[in-house]
């Protein structure tokens, strides 16, 4: 068996060129060379909208080499939240979170701040409303960039032909598809006239007093509809004030001709109530009118969002917004931001809202004109004030301007529902806002 | 018995050979070989249980923002709050008439499927085990759809009496009553099971006795029967109790605590305070009040239990 022997120059040429592989491989730009990242999006119950999002960011990832790892999380049972709450425990899991409404602000201290990409994206899309600033925003540090997907509106949901025949309301002249809307008169007196005359007519409208969302969400535009606060924005305890008693003296008119059993409502009853035909109105997001078009067309094509009545104290819709953050222990933090910015472009929040059929709301101001909108039906226009084109009502979320942290509380406890039921129920009014006070007492520990 | 290989004669040896001998020795007491065997279940039971119960009484000491020690301070702050003690109070009211109830229907079950006929015993024992082989969620599920607040199937059937329309899951006292009928429904099986097996092991010797002596039915039954199954009845229940303090699923998907928290128990509330609303050394607080109420409850049981084993 012959050896070949290394000659010394051969042993040096060898030695270099191994050298330099050593030191420049991790620069070669090889199929994932930026990375690994991992996302946590929201399962959305509209079929084949995930699908819009897992191509944006597979786009993105060829474009920038990153190897990408989406899992959709749904928010049946809460499982999105409990999953935050295990990341957040274990500090490890997604680079990303898509978080809803009250979780960016619950978990602010374990978040990577975006203000990097959110002021670029404010100058090229608009700016944000107040809620996605109270929502987002803690200290100057924006805590996530607003998602389109799963963000909405929660405003009535009505049925043509019923608010005409039996309230006299024709919804479509006065939310007009393609044009301002003529609502100077949709104040909480014309509504709760219409709610009366529906009641007699036998259909009522659909509103929930139980604790879960959707009736926490109405209760919580209609207490701001009169000016109504449980904590300031300072943390000042304002339960006993008129505002409060006029807004729970409304609820006892409003509850006498709302269906019987609203107290054991949840975010699912309002949704049936509409497709069944039971009711002339709900307040809602499309999802309960996208179900009717596929279930029960008839009562689809007499569906029309439209803006929230005015009160005493202005015109407030629920909006519901979600946030993809970025958590503080993530390992690649450059490339979420990127990926955060790409979905973030015209284009593609445009492909996701036309992917959910119109139910995802982008934040920003200059994108709540998409044709998607304008388009969709039957009947053709239904969506077009979703929305809120022309900026007609001021979207808010139930408890705000109180602290996030203890507006969480009041949310999840549904304080202005049960406040409501207990002096619907007979109590008096000066133990209700005992007990609300006790109770938001409560909610102020830090 | 001794479980300790005895050598007497060994004086000395090498080192190495000591070492080896010493291994051999200790693999082959009972108890190191049981311990070995144990071992993996020893584990997972560290792992999985007493990890998690340390890590919760961690939580539980720390404030909302879980930068803090705060030793009992949860604690003190939940025992002013009006909702602790309703949630207290509505939990012993649900798992003690849930309880009583289940020990109740699973003993008179018991005692008709012992009376049916040997080969037909199989088919009874499988359909009436059906509701506690259904996971509850789904079968929860199903109940929420019969109570639902608009469409109840229920209250539809009693609407052709002329009874009703009963609001099952939206007034107070009739969710208590829906979560607690839920819960008896899925319970009752786990004890008429546990009674059919120690029914079966009365003898039959004792009733020819008591027959003889002239005794009737009733005397039967609580100076035979209920003696003789007094330990399995003392078991069921206590494990019974703890699983009932502990659910979650029944009330979370029926009325999810409402209407107006009427219905929340330890584990729906914790949820709702420490998941829901962001708070989790407080939401870890609640659920952790329930162990020494079930502490309490499980020492006076097994130690009546012990004390009748004693005394046989």
């Amino acid at each position: 068996m012959s050896r070949k022997k290394l000659s010394r120059r051969e042993f040096v040429a060898a030695t270099a060129l191994s050298s330099a592989a050593l030191i420049t491989a991790p620069y070669v730009r090889g199929a994932y060379a930026a990375g690994k990242l991992s996302m946590g999006f929201w399962d959305h119950w509209v079929p084949g909208a995930n699908s819009a999002s897992t191509e944006l960011v597979n786009e993105w990832a060829a474009k920038e080499k990153v190897e990408v790892q989406i899992d959709y999380i749904t928010s049946q049972g809460n499982k999105n939240i409990v999953t935050i709450a295990a990341e957040a425990q274990a500090k490890s899991g997604h680079d990303i979170f898509q978080m809803p409404t009250w979780w960016p602000q619950a978990n602010a201290e374990l978040l990577e701040p975006v203000n990097d990409i959110m002021d670029p994206l404010i100058k090229l899309n608009g700016e944000v409303n107040g809620t996605v600033k109270y929502l987002g925003q803690a200290d100057g540090k924006w805590l996530g960039v607003p998602a389109s997907v799963g963000s909405q509106i929660k405003g009535p949901c009505s049925r043509i032909d019923l608010m005409k025949k039996y309230a006299n309301i024709d919804v479509q002249e006065m939310y007009p598809a393609g044009s301002p809307p003529k609502a100077d008169n949709w104040t909480l007196d014309t509504f709760l006239k219409a709610a009366e005359a529906c009641h007699k007519a036998g259909f009522p409208f659909g509103i929930g007093l139980g604790e879960t969302s959707d009736n926490v969400d109405t209760a919580g535009a209609i207490f701001q509809s009169f000016g109504a606060q449980l904590v300031d924005a300072k943390g000042n305890l304002t339960v006993k004030t008129d505002a409060v008693r006029q807004s729970l003296e409304f609820y006892k008119k409003l509850l006498a001709f709302l269906p019987p059993d609203v107290a054991a409502w949840d975010d699912a009853s309002n949704n049936k109530w509409l497709v069944a035909g039971k009711g002339a109105m709900i307040m809602n997001p499309p999802s309960a009118w996208a179900v009717a078009k596929r279930d029960a067309p008839q009562v689809a094509e007499q569906c029309w969002t439209h803006g929230f009545p005015a009160g005493p104290k202005g015109r407030f819709a629920p909006y519901l917004p979600f946030f993809w953050s970025i958590w503080s222990f993530s390992k690649n933090k450059e490339a979420a931001k990127s990926l955060l910015s790409h979905l973030s472009q015209p284009a593609s929040i445009e492909k996701m809202v036309v992917a959910s059929g119109g139910y995802d709301l982008p934040a920003y101001e200059k994108l709540t004109t998409l044709k998607v909108w304008e388009e969709i039906g039957p009947p053709k226009g239904t969506l077009y004030h979703y929305p809120n084109p022309f900026k007609h009502q001021t979207l808010s979320i139930a408890a705000s301007p109180a602290p996030p942290k203890v507006a969480q509380q009041i949310y999840f406890q549904a304080t202005l529902t049960k406040m409501c039921l207990r002096y619907y129920q007979g109590e008096a009014m000066e133990k209700t806002l005992a007990w609300a006070e006790g109770e938001c007492e409560g909610f102020m520990r830090s | 018995m001794v479980d300790v290989a005895f050598q007497s004669n060994r004086t000395a040896a090498a080192q190495s050979g000591r070492k080896r001998v010493g291994l051999r020795n200790a693999l082959r007491r009972k108890s190191m070989s049981a311990f070995l065997m144990t071992l993996p279940l020893i584990l997972l039971i560290a792992i999985l249980v007493i990890y998690p119960a340390i890590y919760s009484l961690h939580l539980a000491t720390l404030n909302k923002a879980m930068t803090k020690f705060v030793g009992f301070g949860n604690f003190e702050f939940l025992f002013k709050r009006e909702t602790f003690w309703l949630v207290v109070k509505q939990s012993c009211i649900f798992a003690i008439s849930a309880v009583v109830f289940k020990a109740l229907i699973g003993f008179i079950v018991a005692h008709f499927v012992h009376n049916v006929p040997a080969n037909k015993q199989r088919k009874w024992r499988g359909m009436l085990l059906v509701p506690w082989v259904i996971p509850p969620a789904m079968s929860t599920l199903a109940w929420l759809w019969l109570f639902d607040p608009s469409y109840s199937a229920f209250n539809y059937t009693l609407s052709i009496f002329g009874i009703g329309p009963i609001p099952w899951t939206g007034d107070a006292m009739w969710a208590r009553f829906s979560v607690i009928l839920v819960n008896v429904w899925y319970g009752a099986p786990f004890f008429m099971i546990m009674y059919l097996a120690a029914l079966k092991s009365v003898p039959d010797q004792l009733y020819e006795a008591a027959a003889i002596d002239g005794a009737n039915w009733w005397q039967r039954i609580w100076y035979v029967t209920l003696p003789m199954m007094r330990n399995i009845i003392a078991i069921t229940t206590l494990f019974s109790l703890i699983v009932t303090f502990a659910n979650f699923d029944i009330v979370r998907i029926l009325t999810a605590g409402g209407p107006l928290d009427h219905t929340h128990i330890f584990a729906t509330w914790a949820f709702r305070v420490g998941i829901e609303g962001s708070d989790i050394p407080l939401g870890a607080s609640v659920s952790l009040f329930m162990v020494p109420i079930l502490a309490v409850a499980a020492i006076f049981i097994l130690r009546d239990i012990t004390k009748r084993g004693n005394e046989a």
